[in-house]
């Protein structure tokens, strides 16, 4: 297969998708040929993911056509388009845990034999891996293998499934620099050799810049712009990807100095649920007015720790410190400490999404007066008057202070949890990948948050998958590797490819 | 009696008191690890297992061949496993919910329907003689082996072959553990599990027949002491592979003989404690299990139990 010139050529013609009243993609064109590699850039919501749906068959197009190598096509279903040789690596894997490597791309065949004759497989998989320009484990169940390793072998199925046309959901949200480098760049020279054609969903303007050579940027379902990328420079991409949205200025960061450790985390070790050790001796100390990022590749501990600094989830040994006492995790010592938090997936860990806003607001305030008299008589008076004043000041757009929070979109979501966990004074906060999933406007307002409780003098912990938001926000730095911090440094002190080197586990 | 010759006599008779109260079990065992490895939990076999044995019954008798009443405890098995699954299909159905209504409706059902055959006799299934070469009465009586025995441990080797060198098997532990990735695949997955649960239902009806025909080997209301829901507990302390699942199965076979193996050499007091032991023992492993978090780690991804 190497060398030889068999990609194919993709080229989606006035797709349009409309949702119930919403129209999710509006007239969209995009032309890949053959043998490039094409960004797809775009906000979330922005309709990157409904156009590759559209394309691999899992929604019925409301209009448009799709060419592949020139020809119209009519794709019904994945299992069509992985038989006109398109291909999809999806951003939650698809691989099975349980099943070996080797029996994941086995049973990915759409034909094969009833019954598997491992020799003969095993030699047939060894022959494909050695034309392979990278490896993966294949005799392991996948749920023993690290998150990189589950990605190359994603892109493995498909060139094993002979696709040549390849799309990716923003590979390398759980890769670390170093194995998105090295990934992009392989499949880069695959598309350079004429091998695949790859098309790729991303918001990194680095790895655009790096690996494509063409762009199509959505906004809103519409086509906010497309070309070279050798001619797009990156400030006319953002523009393309926001349009005019209003962004807020974020607070300069204010020095501090000589502050006071609040938050002391001592040895902490914490089991997972299935038993292994998922913290093994986090040792940590955050001064007042600091923010200290937390990198590393998901998976390595960071939510485990969030957890048990949040009480969900029981510290097998340790001690946590704030300001010189004791501190066990619990509603009552997290309101005298005065310890907030943003977990990650707000509705799913800090909302209950059938309830109202008002009453979701209300979860740290619920029991003490104005809301509750005696300890136990809840009004609703003073309850929607409070969460109707936090809703203005956090700008939450809400049908009305009685809806159902899930009834919110993601960013309103943690503008409102924002509201409960930020009103009142703050002297540790713990952050867990805040801007996950959000838009633009959200992402900037949720930073600037952060940043002015810092300035306040708040203790911030911000554990984030996206090194870039580490980098912008963090004073300090501590890289999470397999359970353990394996590297902490002051932000001025290092850069991307050190934390990088780090976060692979290679930093000695 | 001395009591080597008591010891020996209580070991023969819990030998072959494990060999004929295993069956059932390895059967509903099976039955029930095959539905669980395709992401579905199927509490009904309790059901499926007494409606097995009331029809095994009415069709040995009516036909005079105790294999086709085997056949038709599996047929009328596999006809409660499709039910199962036709009903979980729907949305928002909960299947320990419509597992717990089957076992109502099947011990129901054998009820109304075994009336009729509580006094008659039906044709039983044959035994093959295996302890000729002990000369030893007492053992050539516990090696007094049912086919079916037989058959239930090459069914377990043959499962577990099946499940790593199928196409089959392996399409099958994909939509067990991950119901997106089957659906990414192309499988349909609906189709999978009532495959799944109608087979599991038709060894829960095999099962059932082994009851009525071979041991105690007649048909009456109080046949089945809940070897379909402890079954479950089985598939768990066996992780989920068949191997394992005969393994547990002898184990709770020989709890099972206890207590009438002791009443051989006279022992009565305590005779209903001993006859509980497979109670106990379920109750057992299922608290040492659910302590392991190592159990959890080989369950099917899509099981409810896990989630």
């Amino acid at each position: 297969m190497t060398g030889e010139r068999r990609a194919i050529g993709l080229e989606a013609v006035k797709m349009r998708k409309v949702f119930g009243g919403l129209v999710a993609l509006d007239d969209v064109s995009l032309k890949v040929p053959a043998g490039t590699f094409h960004a797809l850039l775009g906000e979330n919501g922005a309709g990157k993911s409904t156009l590759v749906k559209c394309i691999m068959g899992f929604y019925k197009p409301d209009g448009g056509q799709v060419l592949v190598d020139g020809r119209q096509s009519a794709i019904a279903n994945p299992r069509e388009a992985a038989e006109a040789g398109i291909g999809m690596v999806y951003q939650h894997f698809t691989l099975v845990p349980s099943l070996t490597g080797a029996e994941n791309l086995v049973v990915s065949r759409p034909r094969g034999r009833q019954i598997i004759d491992w020799k003969i497989e095993h030699a047939a998989l060894e022959e494909f891996l050695a034309r392979m320009p990278f490896r993966a484990p294949l005799d392991r169940p996948v749920h023993m293998l690290s998150a990189g390793e589950k990605q190359k072998l994603e892109i493995l199925k498909q060139l094993f499934l002979d696709q040549r046309f390849i799309i990716l959901d923003e590979p390398t949200s759980v890769l670390t620099p170093d194995e998105a480098d090295e990934v992009l760049g392989l499949l880069r020279g695959m598309t350079k050799r004429g091998e695949v054609t790859v098309l790729m969903i991303t918001h990194k303007f680095r790895e655009v810049q790096a690996f494509a050579d063409d762009l199509t940027v959505l906004r809103k379902g519409g086509c906010a712009g497309s070309g070279k990328v050798t001619e797009t420079p990156v400030d006319a991409m953002a523009k393309m990807m926001i349009g005019d949205t209003q962004i807020r200025e974020r607070a300069a960061r204010v020095a501090q100095k000589d502050a006071p450790v609040t938050l002391d985390i001592a040895g902490v070790c914490a089991d997972a649920d299935d038993g292994r050790a998922a913290i093994d001796g986090i040792n940590l100390k955050i001064h007042a007015g600091e923010i200290v990022g937390i990198a590393g590749v998901s998976g390595n501990g960071q939510s485990a720790l969030v957890e048990v600094l949040s009480g969900q989830r029981p510290m097998r040994e340790g001690q946590l410190t704030i300001k010189g006492s004791d501190f066990v995790p619990s509603r009552q010592s997290m309101a005298k400490y005065k310890v907030f938090g943003l977990p990650e997936e707000p509705l799913k860990n800090a909302a209950v999404p059938n309830m109202t806003v008002a009453e979701n607001i209300a979860f740290r305030t619920f029991d003490q007066p104005p809301i509750a008299a005696l300890g136990w008589w809840l009004s609703a008076g003073p309850m929607r008057k409070r969460a109707q004043e936090l809703i203005a000041r956090y700008r939450v757009k809400t049908p009305s202070a009685d809806a159902p929070i899930a009834a919110l979109s993601g960013g309103n979501v943690q503008r409102a949890v924002l509201a409960r966990e930020l009103s009142g004074d703050v002297d540790v906060l713990i952050v867990a990948n805040p801007c996950f999933g959000l838009d633009f406007a959200s992402v900037e307002e949720i930073r600037a948050q952060i940043m002015d409780q810092r300035n306040r003098g708040a203790a911030v912990l911000l554990v984030s998958e996206d090194l870039d938001e580490i980098l912008s926000l963090s004073d300090r730095v501590a890289v999470m590797s397999e359970g353990k911090i394996a590297y902490v440094e002051e932000i001025g002190k290092t850069d991307r490819a050190t934390i990088g080197h780090h976060m692979a586990g290679h930093g000695h | 009696m001395d009591a080597g010759l008591a010891l020996s006599t209580v070991i023969a008779a819990m030998l072959g008191g494990a060999i004929r109260v295993t069956t059932p079990f390895l059967f509903v065992a099976l039955g029930e690890m095959l539905t669980e490895r395709s992401g579905r939990i199927n509490l009904g076999l309790e059901g499926t297992l007494v409606l097995g044995a009331m029809t095994a019954y009415a069709f040995s008798y009516a036909t005079g061949s105790p294999w086709i009443g085997v056949l038709a405890a599996g047929c009328f098995g596999f006809l409660m496993g499709t039910l199962h699954a036709s009903i979980c299909r729907l949305p928002g159905v909960n299947d320990i919910a419509v597992g717990i209504a089957l076992m109502l409706f099947g011990t129901g059902v054998a009820f109304f329907f075994g009336k009729p055959y509580i006094q008659p006799t039906a044709p039983r299934l044959p035994s093959i003689s295996l302890g000729g070469w002990t000369g030893d009465p007492r053992f050539e009586q516990a090696l007094q082996i049912n086919p079916l025995f037989l058959i239930g441990i090459a069914l377990a080797i043959f499962l577990a072959w099946a499940l790593k060198n199928t196409r089959m098997g392996l399409v099958l532990r994909v939509t067990g553990d991950s119901e997106a990735a089957a659906r990414a695949l192309g499988h349909p997955v609906m189709l999978i599990r009532l495959l799944a649960t109608a087979v599991g239902g038709f060894f829960a009806g095999v099962g059932g027949a082994f009851l009525s025909l071979y041991y105690p080997g007649s048909w009456n209301e109080g046949l089945s002491s809940g070897q379909g829901l402890m079954a479950v507990a089985l598939v768990i302390f066996a992780r989920w592979d068949p191997i394992r699942c005969l393994y547990a199965a002898l184990l709770f076979g020989a709890a099972g003989a206890l207590g009438p193996a002791l009443q051989s050499i006279g022992v009565t007091q305590g005779y209903y404690f001993f006859n509980a032991a497979p109670y106990i023992l379920t109750l057992f492993l299922m608290i040492g299990s659910a302590g392991s978090k190592k159990a959890l780690r080989d369950a099917p991804g899509e099981l409810s139990l896990t989630r």
